[in-house]
């Protein structure tokens, strides 16, 4: 886990070596986020279903139903997670191409913008996609689109890469002369 | 009946001095229940006026009574309360199909109470043929409430949103809903405009934003409104342009990349609240946004941030612009040091609740301690109610939150790890109940956790003498603990009890007491199907009810008893795993 060792480097009245409790290690564990979690650790035992009458047994609790927190909460807390380990070690997102036998997966993480994913993305299909422009789209073959968090099939970008970080669900790379032009 | 009548008092007046009519009119000003079941005691006259006016009916067990007794007693009745299942089923101790189903109670009342008006249920099953069976013979129907209950799907919804023509409320919370869809919202017609609660905020599929729009702007009444998490910072703005009025708001996301307005915009909608008293939701919040709320907050007296994960800082920074708060739900997240602000800034809170983050793993992160909830006894004298999730405690701790709120009627504290004594003495956690019952001297609800050894439950018995509710898990050494409290507590009304080692004696020191309460749970304890035949056969007014573990094993122990008094006998609609003895 990433932590910033406070003790290393803090000043304290005391002889070098001797060591002091609760206070300093409350006030380091406060600092771990819950982002920075090892995704090995939660894996396959955190449910994601949404069905609160039976949730999954969960890796560290023994007991069933204790701590008494009510179903329907304790799914939220774990979907969060999930959401926030996606973030945390990477935006995984299918992406197929027309023509193609089947589909592959992207990091968009990876990618520090949409130059770096279109090369990474041209390399993993062997197409060419080419440049980007406003006005005129992708003048290729091929036009990478993608569907955003509404459902919506947009061509990939037109947003600002952050933004488009957080609404891609998948990407499709589709033959240039099915784009239907707006 | 009295031997030896006021002299003063004129003779023979046997009946009520004046009219039914004005007796009646008088006690229809009376809602509360209890006051009412005080009223009906007095005398035959006045049971009977009571009974004509009463609109509303608690129901706390659903097996204690049928839908037929309470029709003939309440000719007149608008709104019914119904709660089914034991507590414990909201953490997976009760199996499916076990009960407690609302069907043969519309049926019921659809002859009788045609007209009614209000079905407020909790920890009950309701399928979607109820929904779609209430909505269609009850033409009057105004309010439908649903915590904690399972069994249906949307599609129930759309039955209620699509025929109930008067509808006024419709708050879903917490339930086992298949959410198969937000179509049904599509489905309040255009002529539906009495809408003042709705609450849809634990419902995961999103709903039509131009339908949910349109509907705001017609139900110039809204009062209310939750929405859920795909209703975007953007839509908030726009939802709240039309319904200014609201007292109660619940946002969706509070995350959004990029809105499309300034920001000051959207912090103007909140300054035009300017009725606002409760605010939830705010999930995903982050320093970006959350200070739009900051121009509300000052008339707020609940805030529910159960579900904004928020850190210390972010906390503190709301927290000074929210002095005159009341209640205010958390998760631990905050830690000590939100805890901390909570102390400094709310002087006036009287209700706190923090959640835990990570039920279940421990490693990540500590959470709250007893630092925290210290820091805000001593800012908070007037705090009543009280929900702490921690991972240590101490006795000292909790002596001194004691000492600095004596007026706890609430206090439920959940030490995580079952059996954990105190994290500096190593001693059980026994000093520390003990405290809160002598000194809180009108405790009425109690969840204790944590080691602790039968001393505790000396203490409450001989202490708690107005506690209601107590809930135990991981606790006691013998059978003692629980005999004290049940010859120690006379208001004792409800007993919910796991992994204990009370045995048989335990159970049976309460023979003559459980009429007088309203049930009794007993899981994973020493009981044995003797002892439990020996129960219900010395008190026929009680259901003994033993679930039977799946794995059939130990047919001699029971697992789970249930034990509620009832004057309708054992239920009909028992599953085959529920042994009523």
């Amino acid at each position: 886990m990433d932590l910033i060792n406070f003790e290393a480097t803090e000043l304290r009245l005391g002889l070098p070596g001797s060591t002091d409790e609760q206070p300093e290690i409350k006030s380091i564990t406060s600092v771990v986020s819950t982002n920075k979690r090892s995704s090995s650790e939660m894996g396959s035992s955190i449910s994601d279903e949404n069905d609160s009458s039976r949730s999954s047994p969960p890796t560290k609790a023994q007991v069933v139903g204790w701590p008494p927190v009510r179903s329907y909460r304790r799914n939220i807390l774990q979907g969060k997670k999930s959401d926030q380990s996606e973030t945390g070690s990477g935006i995984y997102v299918k992406v197929s191409m027309d023509g193609a036998p089947y589909l592959r997966k992207v990091d968009l993480k990876m990618y520090k913008g949409y130059e770096e994913l279109m090369k990474g993305l041209q390399g993993m299909f062997k197409c060419i996609i080419g440049l980007y422009s406003e006005m005129e789209g992708y003048k290729s073959e091929y036009a990478p689109t993608y569907e955003d968090k509404d459902g919506d099939w947009m061509l990939v970008g037109d947003v600002p890469w952050d933004m488009f970080l957080t609404s891609c669900r998948r990407l499709r790379i589709m033959k240039s002369c099915d784009v239907i032009e707006s | 009946m009295d031997p030896n009548p006021n002299p003063k008092k004129p003779k023979a007046i046997k009946s009520c001095p004046f009219p039914d009519e004005v007796l009646e009119r008088v006690l229809s000003l009376i809602d509360s229940h209890h006051d009412r079941s005080s009223v009906s005691l007095v005398c035959k006259n006045w049971y009977n006026a009571e009974r004509w006016t009463r609109r509303h009916v608690f129901i706390g067990n659903c097996y204690s009574v049928s839908p037929q007794i309470v029709a003939a007693r309440f000719p007149r009745i608008r709104s019914v309360t119904l709660k089914g299942k034991p507590r414990f089923s909201d953490f997976n101790l009760v199996p499916e199909d076990w009960g407690a189903d609302v069907q043969s109670w519309l049926t019921v009342f659809s002859t009788v109470y045609p007209f009614l008006e209000e079905l407020r249920l909790k920890r009950m099953v309701v399928t979607d043929q109820s929904l779609e069976f209430l909505a269609l013979n009850f033409c009057g129907f105004k309010a439908l409430s649903l915590l904690s209950c399972d069994g249906f799907s949307t599609d129930g919804l759309k039955a209620i949103a699509t025929h109930c023509k008067n509808l006024r409320e419709l708050d879903i919370q917490e339930n086992g809903i298949d959410d198969l869809g937000g179509h049904w919202l599509s489905c309040f017609p255009e002529s539906l405009t009495s809408l003042e609660i709705l609450n849809f905020a634990s419902l995961n599929s999103e709903v039509s934003f131009d339908a949910l729009e349109k509907l705001v702007s017609r139900c110039k009444s809204l009062r209310v409104l939750k929405v859920n998490r795909n209703i975007s910072l953007d839509q908030l703005q726009k939802l709240l342009l039309r319904c200014p009025q609201l007292t109660e708001l619940g946002t969706g996301s509070f995350m959004q990349e990029l809105i499309s307005g300034p920001v000051t915009e959207l912090k103007n909608m909140f300054s035009n609240c300017k009725n606002l008293v409760t605010l939830s939701g705010l999930w995903d919040a982050t320093p970006l946004y959350l200070p739009v709320v900051y121009p509300a907050c000052d008339s707020l007296t609940f805030l529910n941030l159960s579900y904004a994960t928020l850190r210390s800082i972010e906390l503190a920074n709301l927290l000074s612009h929210c002095k005159n708060l009341r209640r205010l739900w958390l998760i631990d997240t905050v830690g000590d040091k939100g805890l901390e602000a909570v102390g400094s800034c709310c002087p006036l809170l009287e209700e706190l609740r923090v959640f835990p983050a990570d039920p279940f793993d421990q490693e990540i992160f500590l959470g709250v301690t007893e630092s925290g909830f210290m820091s805000v006894s001593r800012g908070c004298p007037k705090l009543r109610y009280v929900l702490y999730f921690c991972r240590q405690m101490t006795n000292a701790a909790v002596a001194t939150i004691a000492r600095n709120c004596p007026d706890f009627t609430h206090f439920r504290l959940c030490i995580m790890n079952p059996g954990q004594p105190d994290y500096l003495t190593k001693e059980p956690m026994d000093e520390a109940f003990g405290a809160i019952v002598k000194t809180c001297t009108k405790l009425q609800r109690l969840a204790i956790s944590g080691l602790l050894t039968d001393r505790t439950f000396e203490y409450i018995g001989k202490y708690a003498k107005n506690l209601e509710t107590l809930s135990v898990a991981f606790a006691g050494s013998s059978d003692l603990g629980m005999e004290y409290v049940l010859k120690g507590c006379p208001k004792l009304r409800k007993l919910e009890i796991r992994d204990c080692p009370f045995g048989n004696a335990a159970l049976l020191s309460g023979l003559t007491k459980y009429e007088s309460m309203r049930s009794l749970w007993m899981s994973a304890c020493n009981v044995t199907m003797d002892a439990c035949r020996v129960l219900a056969k010395e008190r026929p007014r009680l259901n003994v009810e033993v679930m039977r573990d799946e794995d059939g094993s130990d047919d001699s122990q029971a697992h789970k008893v249930y034990v509620y008094r009832t004057v309708v006998g054992p239920r009909k609609d028992a599953p085959p795993f529920v042994l009523t003895l």
